[in-house]
């Protein structure tokens, strides 16, 4: 069963929260919603679901228009960033409850009941009240709950967003697995990017009411489309360069924008631009660089390095982290070495070393004007 | 942040005021309500026993006019509650739940019988439904009396005590919010399963108090009932009315032993109010306390 949403709209009152969005998870997948508080992803969720409608544009599950059923009729299952779990109800009358409104003989409802939750482990709680769980206990119940009565597409609201981190991440691991057993299309809001990046097969990353890029995981973090994506996806060193007849300058240094394929092409874009415009002076821009893009020398490789001075070495994790300032320019940079590259080069902290890029990015629409 | 906070702040600083300071506020809210409240209230019981307990069952259950009205106020009351109820029920929902255009202005005439005299309400319906009003004539036509009659006592006392039950309940559902509603529906349940199986447990509490307190407003009320009554004994006579009558009749005695039964199902009233109240400060206290827990996690 797949999901799409196609061209929505929608506003409230004066604001428009979507412009024109179109959504669409494959059969089977589990897609992430990833944006800023305020990009309207969680409005296009419950839009899907049929909590909100469009102003205008379709929903479709499969080939079925059902932009005008009700949340009722279209089968889904919601999960709450609050649970939503009904107070007055024990856990087993909880997810018994979409069973009940949908007549299902007694017997069945008791075994499909403990079937699930003997499936998220948490049997012997049938009898609780919800005020008596745990956060994380809580969201297990409103997931199985939204499952019981075996939806079409499951829609998750920030599922994770009210929990604590070591919960989060353990979550996070539990969602992947049930959804790899179930298989049910399921389309996740979140504003953490390591959660989209952890779970999903499918990541659609919304600003302002709109699609940014949609793509795989590795094709995001690899190709971000937009200076708004790399710098959302965190963790980018920002460079100031000079634009100069097709070259990116930091100095004198030259940053290595040419050298992927996909940034080549996008230089092409910007010089062929520039051309057209007939100007070739200088511009100001900036470059993208991940920490781990950058290496460290010792010696001066001429033109191509950045001075710059060891400020701080966090060597607890699987990289070692180096904070360094380039006083040249008051930049500060972050650097990713492997712990083997860090041994050969016996890195002090206040050393002068040499930032050398292995590559970067520029992106165009900036320039363009 | 933490909703404690203020009343713990405030706390502190009451009891860091003098002692005497604090001994002349209760001392004077205590006199106050002694001389206000209380001893009122035990003369009321003074002097319906003024001649002894079987006099003053005599009173009550010999006199047919006293009989009468304790059964009309307790079926007049009754029916007022009721439709208050699902007035108050509804209203409260829209309100609470939705953003229409209106509502406003919906919230505002909501309010206005507690600001419009009782007796300028009673008017209002005798300008309504009496011989030469807007509705009379043509009720005449279809033979239906409203005025001096039973419906008028039930509309009249409706609508003093209309805002209890809407006032009472909006901020209760507005502190559960929608997302056990939304839960609900995305279950695939009914309006009507929400209604009965998720809404109406969460404001049980809530909605028995704003009953409580119509009910109590309604056995009370007089001006309204007076003007559309016509009070007639045995016949369109509510308690307080037969009260009055009585009052003014020079029956003092049997204007006390009536009083007294008013008095009694007030202080009936008042107990369960009082006890209903807990558990309404208590599910509110849930729902704020789950809200706050969740939100400073997350944010």
């Amino acid at each position: 069963m797949s999901i799409a949403a196609k061209n929505i709209c929608k506003s409230f009152g004066q604001k428009k929260v979507l412009h024109n969005v179109t959504v669409e998870a494959p059969t089977g997948s589990l897609v992430a919603l990833l944006g800023p508080s305020g990009s309207g992803k969680t409005t296009l969720l419950r839009i899907i679901a049929g909590l909100d409608s469009p102003d205008s544009g379709s929903v479709h599950y499969s080939d079925d228009d059902i932009t005008q059923s009700s949340a009722r009729e279209r089968n889904i299952g919601f999960v709450f960033q609050h649970y939503a779990l009904f107070k007055h109800m024990t856990v087993f009358e909880n997810v018994a409850f979409g069973l009940r409104v949908r007549r299902w003989p007694e017997p069945r409802i008791r075994e499909r009941v403990s079937e699930l939750l003997k499936l998220v482990r948490l049997d012997e709680l049938a009898h609780r009240y919800p005020t008596q769980l745990s956060g994380g206990q809580k969201q297990r119940i409103a997931l199985i709950r939204s499952l019981a009565p075996q939806p079409r597409v499951m829609l998750l609201d920030e599922p994770f967003g009210a929990l604590d981190a070591k919960i989060r991440a353990e979550l996070r691991q539990w969602l992947r697995k049930f959804h790899d057993e179930f298989h049910v299309t399921s389309l996740f809001v979140t504003h953490d990017q390591d959660e989209a990046f952890e779970v999903s097969d499918w990541i659609v990353i919304m600003r302002d009411g709109r699609v940014e890029q949609f793509g795989r995981p590795a094709d995001v973090f690899e190709h971000p489309a937009s200076e708004f994506v790399m710098d959302f996806l965190g963790n980018v060193n920002k460079i100031p360069v000079r634009l100069h007849n097709g070259r990116a300058l930091l100095g004198q240094m030259e940053m290595p924008v040419k050298q992927t394929p996909s940034a080549g092409s996008v230089q092409n874009l910007w010089l062929g631009n520039k051309s057209n415009n007939g100007k070739s002076q200088e511009d100001a821009g900036h470059v993208y660089v991940r920490p781990h893009e950058l290496d460290i020398e010792r010696q001066a490789s001429p033109a191509e390095s950045l001075p710059a001075k060891i400020m701080h070495i966090n060597t607890a994790g699987s990289v070692v982290k180096i904070r360094l300032v380039a006083e040249q320019f008051g930049l500060l940079v972050n650097v990713d070495l492997s712990p083997e590259r860090f041994q050969v080069l016996k890195l002090q902290i206040g050393e002068v070393v040499y930032i050398l890029p292995k590559k970067a990015r520029i992106f165009v629409d900036d320039y363009v004007i | 942040m933490n909703p404690n906070f203020s009343t713990q702040f405030g706390q502190k600083k009451t009891q860091n005021d003098p002692f005497w300071v604090r001994c002349l506020l209760t001392g004077s809210a205590i006199v106050l309500l002694t001389i206000l409240v209380i001893v009122p209230l035990i003369s009321v019981y003074k002097e319906a026993l003024n001649d002894g307990v079987i006099a003053y069952f005599e009173t009550l259950f010999d006199d047919a006019d006293a009989g009468s009205a304790i059964r009309l106020t307790l079926l007049v009351a009754p029916c007022s509650v009721l439709l208050n109820t699902i007035f108050g029920v509804i209203a409260a929902w829209l309100l609470s739940r939705f953003r229409f255009t209106g509502r406003g202005i919906l919230s505002v005439l909501i309010d206005i019988p507690f600001a419009v005299s009782p007796v300028v309400a009673g008017l209002m319906f005798v300008l309504l439904f009496g011989a030469t009003g807007f509705f009379g004539p043509w009720l005449r036509q279809q033979g239906w009396q409203i005025l001096f009659e039973f419906p008028a006592l039930v509309i009249a006392t409706t609508f003093t005590t209309l805002p209890f039950v809407v006032r009472e309940l909006i901020p209760v559902l507005e502190a559960i919010g929608p997302e056990e509603e939304f839960a609900a529906v995305s279950l695939g349940a009914s309006p009507w399963q929400i209604f009965r199986q998720i809404t109406l447990p969460n404001i049980k509490w809530g909605l028995l108090y704003g009953i409580i307190l119509c009910n109590a407003r309604a056995m009370g009320e007089f001006g309204a009932v007076y003007v559309v009554s016509g009070h007639i004994a045995q016949e369109t006579n509510t308690m307080p009315l037969q009260i009055e009558q009585f009052f003014q009749g020079f029956q003092s005695r049997s204007a006390f032993a009536l009083a007294s039964v008013l008095t009694f199902l007030a202080i009936v009233s008042l107990i369960l109010k009082v006890m209903v109240e807990k558990q309404v400060r208590s599910t509110m206290k849930s729902v704020s306390q789950g809200h706050t827990g969740s939100h400073s996690q997350s944010e």
